[in-house]
């Protein structure tokens, strides 16, 4: 593994193709064409292969396996998307049990590969982690070779080299006018020129070429800010759920703000209250179908004095604002948007004493569903008492009554029932739309009085730290890509031998622009427009299948 | 120049190993919560069925069994006779039982508690604000907190007896 020196005098590293100087090439390969990827630049991962570091290295500088490891990425997002994700299940739902109740073994499968939290999943992060590995590689491996490459190159370029590029010429010319005159011509193009015996290197846009690796920076300092977000404190991600009239710690603030709901609307599009430009929309969608407004109106508090959970908070107001869908309240960084909403939760129950015979009400009561009283005094030695309550009820599987939630979804009550003739007080359980007597048969009842509710909003508290790093990261991205794709890295080589004018010309893109340009820079001075030796090439196999088909 | 390719190429894959394993790291195997084995519990002040408030840093000295649970939770239920069966035992050791109730009625907390014979302090948290500083996903979750009041175990989901026990031993001052 020797250094190769050329015969103009130049060192290159082991494995460079064609001397980066001069260009004469350096394998014996004959190939009509030279491979001007990497500028026949020595890819470091392909010439050194002898310890473990060089082996992961060589692993991850294919873009072959660069690009296997973004297309199993992509098929396993696409399989993530086959079953719910698991922060979608219903709540009060085991998600082992769920996939497999729902979907069998596939759902049980799916669980146990780890499908339901994709981007939780640790062999996910670890394949975007290797997307991010194999880019850096991937890049340093090409851009420094290249870099030095376009850095070393020589004006005097070897015979050899221009020959075979893809567009070449030969002139017998005397006329040393032609020369000067096309050097001024590049020289208006906004080529640079470089001289040298009497030989031209013409280039523009050399620019060009560091866009993918601009793209790659900017793919790379984008993944740093997905990293950052497990980084505590960068990224906040939760919800609040908040009935009206509550005032509530606001989760993943640590303690230090509350928020009051005073009141969620919920309003749909009618018919007559509305502009009439809608009505047509309205009667396809039916009256009072089509959302209009999801509006909680909230008041901020901060915590005054030291954070102690449990105790009754001292706060200060902060702001009030009116949150809606995409109008989020936000202080601090933090953010408050409006995500969900839960209409008319029961919030108040009201039941009358009456005799089951006669009907007479004997005075009613309220049950605060969130917090009810013991026992309720109607006078007159009329008095009710609350022995059990279920905020959310159902037979579990004993046959007893149970409540699933703390959320009183479908309250009932076990009361105890005293009047002046029933001192020893009758039971009756209470559900909506059903009352059983265990006991025997009651004289009095609890009848169904009214109902009071509430309206419940969701929010999401969001406070994301990374967002101006993905924002970076997404520009110098665009940047990179427009960087390779508007310009265009031209070369054009001009080199005296004997009496005749080479002429060479190379682009990483564009080829028909480029032969456009040279056309314009010799018209007139009677050097010869070059050849595509590669269309040549092509019409030359074309024309010998014998057929004739093609032209 | 051989060797300064291998050194630097070493050097490359040690930094990108170094981020990736942070970030899986970081993204599995650490308590992205404050609340983790050996941090300091976080104090709280809750008022139980009497009216009293009891306060976590009053406990230091002794070891608490810091038990989260609702009633509607079968098997807080079930781990609920143990606790109570070994905290009589385990009382005159320096042993305190905190049982927080995930913000219920003080009715059904009230019956739950008589139902069992509770003897131990029970606290409810109504404003979520103990739950959200102990991250509580699943009931029941109990917190083992030593005499200095350190987490020393997290433990989510039933315990049995001969568990109960163990932890409490586990925290006697």
């Amino acid at each position: 593994m020797e250094q190769v020196k050329c015969e103009c005098g130049h060192v290159n590293p082991y494995g460079t193709v064609f001397c980066e100087s001069c260009g004469k090439p350096l394998d014996n390969v004959s190939k009509p064409l030279l491979d001007m990827r990497y500028e026949g630049s020595a890819r470091r991962s392909q010439t050194y292969n002898k310890t473990i570091i060089d082996k992961i290295w060589n692993f991850f500088s294919s873009v072959k396996v660069g690009v296997w490891l973004i297309v199993i990425t992509l098929v396993a997002s696409a399989i993530g998307t086959i079953f719910p994700q698991k922060m979608y299940l219903p709540p009060n739902v085991t998600p082992a049990q769920y996939y497999e109740d729902q979907y069998g073994w596939a759902g049980k499968l799916y669980y146990q590969l780890g499908f339901d939290n994709l981007y939780g999943s640790w062999w996910y992060v670890l394949l975007l982690a290797s997307i991010g590995v194999s880019l850096v590689i991937c890049s340093l491996d090409r851009f420094i070779p290249l870099y030095r490459a376009l850095n070393n190159q020589g004006v005097t370029r070897h015979e050899a080299f221009l020959r075979r590029q893809r567009l070449f010429s030969s002139t017998k010319i005397s006329d040393e006018h032609a020369f000067e005159a096309v050097k001024d011509r590049l020289a208006k193009r906004r080529y640079r020129i470089r001289e040298e015996n009497g030989n031209i290197l013409a280039e523009k846009g050399r620019f060009s070429r560091w866009g993918p690796y601009v793209n790659h920076i900017g793919l790379i300092i984008f993944l740093i800010g997905a990293m950052l977000r497990f980084v505590p404190g960068m990224y906040v991600d939760k919800v609040l759920w908040i009935r009206e009239g509550e005032t509530k710690e606001i989760p993943g603030t640590n303690g230090q703000y509350f928020l009051k709901n005073e009141k969620f609307v919920f309003e749909t599009y009618q018919k007559g209250k509305d502009n009439p430009v809608f009505n047509a929309a309205i009667d396809r969608a039916g009256n009072g179908a089509v959302a209009k407004k999801y509006q909680t109106t909230a008041v901020l508090y901060k915590r005054v004095g030291p954070v102690i959970p449990g105790e009754e908070p001292k706060l200060k107001k902060v702001k009030e604002y009116k949150i809606r869908v995409n109008d989020p309240l936000k202080y601090d960084h933090y953010a408050l948007y409006q995500v969900d909403f839960k209409l008319n939760e029961l919030n108040k129950m009201s039941f009358q004493l009456i005799d089951k015979n006669t009907g007479q009400s004997f005075g009613a009561v309220t049950i605060d569903l969130h917090d009810p009283a013991p026992s309720y005094d109607l006078g007159k030695g009329y008095r009710v008492e609350l022995l059990s309550y279920f905020p959310d009820f159902y037979f579990d599987d004993d046959g007893n009554p149970a409540t699933k939630t703390k959320i009183p979804n479908n309250p009932a009550f076990v009361f105890k029932m005293y009047a002046p003739d029933k001192p020893k007080g009758e039971v009756s359980f209470v559900a909506i739309r059903q009352t059983i007597e265990p006991f025997g048969n009651n004289k009095y009842k609890m009848a169904f009085a009214g109902i009071d509710t509430r309206n419940v909003s969701a929010l999401t508290v969001r406070r994301d730290f990374t967002l101006w790093i993905l924002g970076v990261g997404g520009a110098i991205f665009m940047i990179g890509v427009v960087q390779g794709m508007y310009w265009n890295h031209r070369r054009i080589w001009l080199k005296r031998l004997d009496g005749e004018v080479l002429l060479a010309a190379h682009t990483n893109k564009n080829w028909y622009g480029l032969k456009n340009e040279i056309q314009t820079v010799i018209a007139g001075t009677g050097l010869m427009m070059p050849i595509d030796q590669t269309e040549a090439e092509k019409k030359e196999v074309q024309g010998g299948n014998g057929h004739g088909a093609t032209q | 120049m051989k060797k300064q390719r291998l050194v630097m190429r070493t050097v490359i894959l040690l930094l990108l190993l170094g981020a990736v394993a942070y970030t899986i790291y970081s993204n599995f195997f650490m308590e992205k919560a404050e609340v983790k084995v050996g941090a300091d519990a976080p104090d709280f002040v809750l008022t139980d069925l009497h009216g009293k408030s009891h306060r976590l840093s009053d406990y230091r000295g002794k070891g608490v069994f810091l038990n989260f649970w609702g009633t509607w939770c079968k098997p807080c239920e079930r781990e609920m006779p143990f606790i109570s069966r070994q905290y009589e035992q385990y009382k005159k050791q320096g042993v305190e039982v905190l049982a927080v109730n995930v913000g219920e009625p003080k009715l059904s907390v009230q019956k739950f508690v008589d139902r069992f014979g509770l003897t131990f302090p029970v606290v409810i948290d109504r404003e979520d604000q103990v739950m959200n500083a102990y991250e509580i996903d699943p009931l029941p979750t109990t917190f083992l907190i030593d005499k200095n009041g350190k987490i020393k175990k997290i433990i989510t989901g039933t315990m049995t007896e001969e568990n109960v026990k163990q932890y409490m031993e586990s925290i006697k001052p």
